[in-house]
């Protein structure tokens, strides 16, 4: 009898990229709902907005570099970039700031690059600082969370999607009338104001740790993270580290002075920390690889969040610190390469003793 | 009683694989009838092939010597059945490169007779370590893990070390395979002497037999066998199931909490690893007079109709094994000759069963797995990593060919367990990319060698020419002199001479 002939090993693996990528979108479900609740439909918006010109791109890319398309649509590696883009964008953002952000994410950071698994910079976050840079005004534009005992307007769903569309609100609903300062923007003005942390903190906006609404979507995006993590799609290295690397100092300047700094708490469920402790940081492709590399990058995107935060112009520092980190990753890859079993330590002289 | 130990070492990373080994344990062992043909590779071990001692129509006998070792590391040949040598000719066998190699067929005469012992048989105790080597090497025992190094060298290389342990390894952590479980089950006793044998030879007096956690019955088979034998030397330990636990340098890692050094042997350390079923192909040579003619297979997986294990003689084919557990099911697609993590898939089953041959494996269609894609950098291949390597890096590295990263990578600590292939999402297949790197770095090393050699003939040959060279100028500079210093009566007396027939050289 004749049989097919393969190579070993034959047992065959039972992940795949595809379905990593899409349990890290399923993760982000109960937060999406968070934020739809608490901001309003705006981020349905800036997904569908963010999915199309993510995919486009992805397409157009493949098809310029002569590679086929249908295998890179269907890793949703690039809806995941658009997720994160809407997760990123305030819900009340035009199309062309998504469509910007997310055509330069995938362009430029990744397919410039050499595509998946060569990109150095996280696309997702290369693509919001572009538009951060270029589209300051509607970036700083954040909806006021939708709480039962404070008495705001809310643009509806069809006002929503018009702004989306057209950059313009109903007659009788001005920026001021729906906007707010976030509470990162809130805490850095009051402190610069010579506020107090608690002073600042007792407003009601600000609810218990990071802010009304805020918080609650942070707890949701570390929920998924959680799941995440418990389906060993991403590993605790990073989330740790992200989140030590901001709170440790945060922790130290606020006991060492409590009047003057904000709270460690405040920092962790205010902003994007979560959602980059779990979701952006942990982007495997532009991230350290070595457990110990993975320790060290977290933790260096934390401290570097909070030196923005802390001593920065920019209210949040999420994206600026990822891209740096992105940066050192050789570097730090090169000098957490783990000792090989068998040998004393890892000999990198190796390679330089070429005569 | 002896309990199994828990004091163990750790394993990095490592895989808990579907275990799949129930079906074939089912049952005891059976043993295949004789076939009609035995097919006998002359290289079923590490080293240099035997030498056929037979001619082809002569008749042999079981357990008669017909292919002699040869060469410094080599193991000889038993006829595993009495018979006619047909043709000592080349035939397809299973093995990494090469799908053909030079066996020696026999047509049973199914009488099975059998071979008188040139020896009588003496209580091992009686004999001495050169002594028991020698025969070792006599009964073509080779180590039956999979590595089918010569046991007698492994044992004589052995002595020139500092040796604490012999490791016993009985721990067979891939898929499907369970002959080790079911030799240790069945024949505790026999690998309890052949460790007796294998200390008294080495002189040693403690040995570990590690067996893993999920093999219960062999574990308390070899504990009743210690019982009886009141052997406080020997002991069992438990390892956890965790493949790749019995890879060799793995179990000493686990069983002595040392790490074997880069590019050396677990003698390194102090330990000597033994398959089980080496030991107790010992115990049957050493205490019965019987070679190496036959071992225990595992006949398993979707595309057989009963797997089990049986016992087959040496040369059997696929084809006839198979047969007698009752045939193919419909769905076999791929024969693999070892396990699935590492086993080697062949296309025909007219490959003969070898001293290496643990386990048969025969497989439907494999699931459909996606294409492959590009490395996300996701680092689930490091964490499983046994030796802590980085198959992410070393990947980067292979495609670019970039050997001296490859190396400082490790990529020759790289045991090809298989365990990154199987967590790597992007389906990229890792373990034969790396192999293929190796090949290449050793043929890149024997390229470079040659250059070398060649380098070093073409400076020789260079200096050589020169030196030659400068001899004739010299001599040519003192015959000048000479002629000069003798004046022109003598030019005129060469000039003569050299009219003359017999030429100038005559008179030197």
């Amino acid at each position: 009898m004749e049989f097919e002939r393969h190579d070993a090993p034959f047992l065959t693996p039972k992940v795949d990229v595809a379905s990593l990528m899409r349990q890290v979108l399923y993760a982000l479900i109960p937060a999406l709902a968070a934020h739809v609740w608490f901001f309003g439909p705006g981020i349905l918006f800036n997904l569908i907005i963010a999915c199309v010109f993510c995919l486009g791109s992805e397409a157009a890319m493949m098809k310029a570099r002569r590679r086929p398309v249908q295998a890179a649509l269907s890793d949703y590696s690039a809806v995941v970039t658009a997720a994160i883009i809407a997760f990123a964008l305030p819900s009340l953002t035009p199309w062309w700031v998504t469509a910007t952000a997310s055509m330069f994410g995938i362009v430029v950071a990744k397919h410039l690059y050499g595509g998946l698994g060569f990109n150095i910079f996280n696309p997702a976050m290369a693509g919001y600082v572009v538009v951060l840079v270029a589209f300051p005004m509607h970036l700083n534009l954040w909806t006021a969370p939708r709480m039962g005992d404070i008495d705001y307007q809310y643009p509806t769903i069809i006002e929503t999607l018009r702004y989306t569309l057209t950059a313009v609100l109903p007659a009788d609903l001005g920026f001021d009338a729906v906007s707010r300062a976030t509470p990162l923007d809130q805490m850095k003005t009051g402190l610069s104001n010579m506020q107090t942390f608690d002073e600042i903190h007792n407003n009601p906006m600000m609810g218990s740790f990071g802010g009304r609404g805020w918080e609650w979507v942070s707890n949701f995006v570390a929920l998924g993270g959680i799941w995440l993590m418990f389906k060993k799609i991403i590993r605790w290295q990073i989330p740790l580290g992200v989140l030590a690397g901001l709170m440790i100092p945060s922790a130290f300047t606020y006991w060492a002075n409590p009047g003057v700094h904000a709270s460690p708490g405040f920092y962790l469920f205010s902003g994007a920390t979560m959602l980059c402790a779990f979701f952006v940081a942990t982007d495997p492709v532009s991230a350290a690889t070595s457990p110990r590399g993975r320790l060290i990058y977290g933790a260096g995107i934390g401290f570097m969040i909070y030196a923005v935060r802390h001593w920065g112009s920019y209210a949040d520092g999420v994206a600026f610190s990822v891209l740096l980190m992105n940066m050192a990753v050789p570097a730090i890859d090169y000098l957490t390469i783990p000792r090989i079993v068998g040998h004393e330590k890892f000999e990198t002289w190796h390679h330089k003793s070429r005569t | 009683m002896t309990a199994p130990t828990f004091d163990l070492g750790t394993l990095h990373g490592g895989l808990r694989l579907p275990i799949l080994k129930d079906e074939s344990t089912a049952q005891v062992i059976q043993h295949v009838p004789i076939p009609s043909q035995l097919i006998l590779p002359l290289a079923q071990h590490a080293g240099e092939p035997a030498h056929p001692i037979v001619s082809i129509g002569e008749r042999v006998l079981k357990g008669q010597l017909i292919a002699d070792a040869d060469g410094i590391i080599s193991a000889p040949v038993h006829a595993s059945s009495s018979g006619k040598v047909i043709a000592i000719e080349q035939w397809p066998v299973s093995r990494r490169l090469g799908e053909n190699a030079p066996c020696i067929v026999i047509e049973c005469d199914g009488a099975d007779q059998a071979v008188r012992l040139s020896e009588p048989i003496v209580p091992f105790e009686k004999l001495g370590p050169d002594t028991l080597f020698q025969k070792v090497l006599y009964g073509g025992i080779v180590g039956l893990g999979g590595a089918v190094f010569p046991t007698a060298h492994k044992l004589m290389e052995a002595t020139t070390e500092d040796l604490e342990h012999l490791v016993l390894n009985g721990v067979e952590c891939e898929s499907y395979i369970s002959c080790d479980d079911m030799l240790m089950r069945e024949r505790a006793m026999a690998v309890v002497v052949g460790a007796q044998i294998l200390l008294h030879a080495l002189r040693l007096d403690h040995c570990f037999i590690a067996v893993e956690s999920d093999k219960p019955e062999a574990i308390h088979a070899l504990a009743d066998a210690l019982t009886e034998v009141q052997d406080e030397r020997i002991a069992v330990k438990q390892i956890p199931t965790i493949y790749p636990s019995g890879a060799e340098d793995q179990v000493v890692q686990l069983v002595t909490r040392k790490e074997v050094p880069t590019g050396g042997l677990p003698t390194d350390v102090g330990c000597l690893v033994q398959n089980v079923g080496t030991a107790a192909a010992v115990y049957d040579w050493i205490c019965s007079g019987e070679p190496l003619i036959s071992r225990v297979t595992t006949v398993t997986g979707d595309g057989v109709v009963a797997p089990m294990n049986v016992v087959s003689r040496i040369g059997t084919t696929v084809a006839d094994v198979v047969n007698f557990i009752g045939g193919y099911s419909e769905r076999a697609k791929q024969l693999i000759i070892g396990g699935p993590m590492t086993g080697k898939s062949v296309t025909t089953d007219r490959v003969p069963l070898v001293k290496a041959t643990n386990c048969i494996l025969v497989l439907s269609d494999t699931p459909p797995i996606g294409a492959e894609r590009p490395c996300i950098r996701c680092g689930d291949c490091a964490q499983v990593c046994p030796v802590l390597l980085l198959p992410q890096q070393l990947f980067w590295y292979a495609c670019a060919d970039n050997e001296a990263k490859l190396r400082s990578y490790g990529l020759t600590d790289c045991i090809e367990c298989g365990c990154c292939d199987l967590v790597c999402p992007s389906h990229i297949p890792l373990t034969a990319d790396f192999r293929s790197a190796k090949l290449r770095m050793r043929e890149l090393a024997d390229e470079k060698a040659r250059a070398e050699r060649a380098k070093h003939r073409f400076e020789t040959r260079t200096v050589r020419l020169e030196r030659e060279q400068l001899q004739r100028a010299q001599e040519l500079m003192k015959q000048k002199e000479q002629i000069k210093k003798a004046g022109p009566r003598a030019i005129e007396e060469i000039l003569e001479r050299s009219g003359k027939p017999s030429g100038p050289d005559k008179d030197e």
